[in-house]
Order: structure tokens, then sequence, then C-alpha cells
């Protein structure tokens, strides 16, 4: 991995573990530039610890964002709730794109 | 090709996943675990309240042998109602419309119910294929009687949820349906069938939590008559 990477400042992971200690430099998805994208892709853990360990910090951030807090409302389950229902149409598409209301198939 | 109207209970497949697949996956998301604090946050407190008060519900009439349920019964309980409730989102798929997810529930459940009360305690087991008071003439028919009743409660378990769930969610979409295809036509019928689809919609909520709770409920009482 190219050492020309700058360190994050750790402050940015506050509250989480840095989950790459040993790699010494992490960028987080936002501050990758858009020639730097496909290098950053491809040093990414995809190993099915390093995924579990993705998905585990995804739902961490959200939950202490919007659920995790004094006085949370509705919102945090809404939009997970939207969200779900958006991926289902997303799933079902290549078989509800058939109906004959549709003009061009 | 057209869609027809059972197409909403066939499970889609996408990048190899079935849509199933992602409906089983979401109840245990929406439930996160308490972490070590005292006060967590609203939406644990809800969760917490509504769990301590079904369990407590649930496990009344049952005597102490019962109790070691406890922890299966509600998750149990708790899995059906997010999955009926979720399935009434538009565009989801409801896992609990497919008969072999309930008989798979139901009929292993049943089993241990059957087989623990036949292992402890074989002859109270056994009683109840007769009722109390039977006329002498009448016992070998109750026997007979009592034995198909027996077997017949998994497959009632499983049928019951299955087909009030695709009852329910034929009757929403046919209904929908009709008033989609009579808005331009006639408006008037159009706005009472909507006035109808909101009433099915509401008693689809409570015929979700209901069917949830009945399947639960009778597997207590079959669990309470063996333990």
């Amino acid at each position: 991995m190219a050492n020309s990477n700058p360190t994050v400042k750790i402050d940015r992971l506050q509250g989480t573990q840095d989950p790459f200690p040993e790699k010494g430099s992490y960028k987080r998805l936002m501050d990758v530039k858009l020639g730097e994208l496909g290098s950053w892709l491809g040093g990414r853990d995809f190993t099915p610890n390093g995924i579990i360990s993705a998905v585990r910090r995804g739902h961490d951030r959200y939950y202490n964002k919007y659920i995790n807090v004094k006085k949370g409302g509705i919102g945090g389950v809404a939009m997970l709730l939207v969200g779900y229902v958006a991926l289902s149409y997303l799933w079902e598409y290549d078989h509800i794109k058939h109906d004959r209301w549709r003009k061009y198939h | 090709m057209t869609l027809s109207f059972f197409d909403q209970f066939m499970s889609p497949t996408y990048l190899g996943i079935p849509l199933m697949a992602l409906a089983l996956t979401l109840p245990w998301i929406l439930y996160p675990t308490p972490s070590a604090r005292w006060l967590n946050n609203r939406f644990l407190a809800l969760q917490g309240w509504f769990i301590n008060r079904f369990t407590q519900q649930l496990l009344l009439p049952l005597s102490l042998g019962g109790h070691k349920w406890a922890a299966l019964l509600t998750s149990l309980m708790i899995f059906l109602i997010t999955l009926n409730m979720l399935g009434l989102l538009p565009y989801t798929f409801t896992p609990t419309t497919q008969l072999s997810l309930n008989l798979g529930l139901a009929v292993p459940l049943w089993l241990a119910t059957v087989l623990i009360g036949m292992r402890n305690q074989p002859t109270h087991a056994l009683g109840h294929l007769l009722p109390e008071g039977t006329p002498g003439p009448l016992i070998p028919v109750l026997i007979i009687i009592e034995t198909i009743s027996l077997f017949i409660r998994p497959l009632a378990l499983g049928v019951r949820l299955t087909a009030n769930l695709t009852a329910g969610h034929l009757l929403i979409q046919l209904i929908a349906t009709a008033a989609f295809v009579l808005l331009p036509l006639m408006p008037m019928v159009a706005i009472l069938t909507s006035t109808v689809l909101v009433l099915l919609t509401l008693l689809e909520v409570a015929v979700a939590m209901i069917q949830a709770y009945v399947f639960v409920l009778l597997l207590s009482l079959y669990l309470q008559e063996n333990v």
C-alpha cells in the first residue's frame, strides 16, 4: 500500500476504536479523493471478519447517532424502515417491471 | 407477462440472495441489546416494557417447569410480531405467509411439548386423551377423537398463521387494485373502496399482532398440559 496517504487526525475516530491500528493510516470514504477511489477500495479488508467488523461499525455509528440519544424520536426507526422498503423495491424491481401499467418494459 | 395476485408471496432473488433472507434478518437489527447503563434510550425503554409485560402475561398460567421456556416463547413472539408488522409495509415480503416457515416453527415446538410430557409424566400426559366425566360407552370413540386432535395441533398452528396472513395480504391487494382501477371511472365508488381499504389495513395490523400472540399462547398451553 503506497505510503502517500496522509494520516487522518485520530479525533475523527472519537468514540470508536481505530480498526486498523497496525496500518497506521486509515482514510474514511468521505476523505478519499475521486482519483484515489480504486486504490482505497483495493486496500480495504474484504475478509469475512473485515466485512463483519465494517457492518458492526456502521451499525454502531447509526445507532449512536439516531437511536441511542436522550430524546430519540420516531425518526431513527422510521429512516431504517423507509430504507428497508426502498431496498425491498430494489430487490423486486426485476419482477415488478412486468406490470402492465408500464409503457416501456 | 402479467402479474398475478399471488406474486407478492414469491421471494424474488437479486444478486443471488432471496428477499426472504433480508426479511428474516431485519427483526434482528430492530431490537438492539441494552448496554450496561441503568437508563438506556427511549427505544430500549419501550422495548423492555413490552417484553416484560408480555412475559409476565404469558407465564402467569404456567407452572415452574414451564418457566424454562420463557426465553424461547418471548423471542418467538417478538420474532412473529415483527415479521407480521413489517410485512404490512409496501413492497416488503412477509416470511410468515410461507407455510414452510410456519410449519417449521410449529411442528418442532409442539413435538417438544409432547415429548416432554411423555418422558416426565407419561400417565398424566396420556390422561389428557380422555376428558373427565365421559360416559362409559363413549370412551373408545373419544380416545380416537382426542388422539386425532392431538396430532392435528401442529398443522393447525402452522396453517392458522399462514392462512390469516395470506388472506389479509390478498384482500389488501385486491381491494387496492379495485380502488385504483375505479378511480377514473367512478370516483365516488373509488372513495368508498378506499375507506374499506383503510379499515382493512387497520384490521390487518391487529391481525398481525393477534396471530403471533395466539401462536405463542397455544404453544404455552400445550406446554402447560405437559410439564
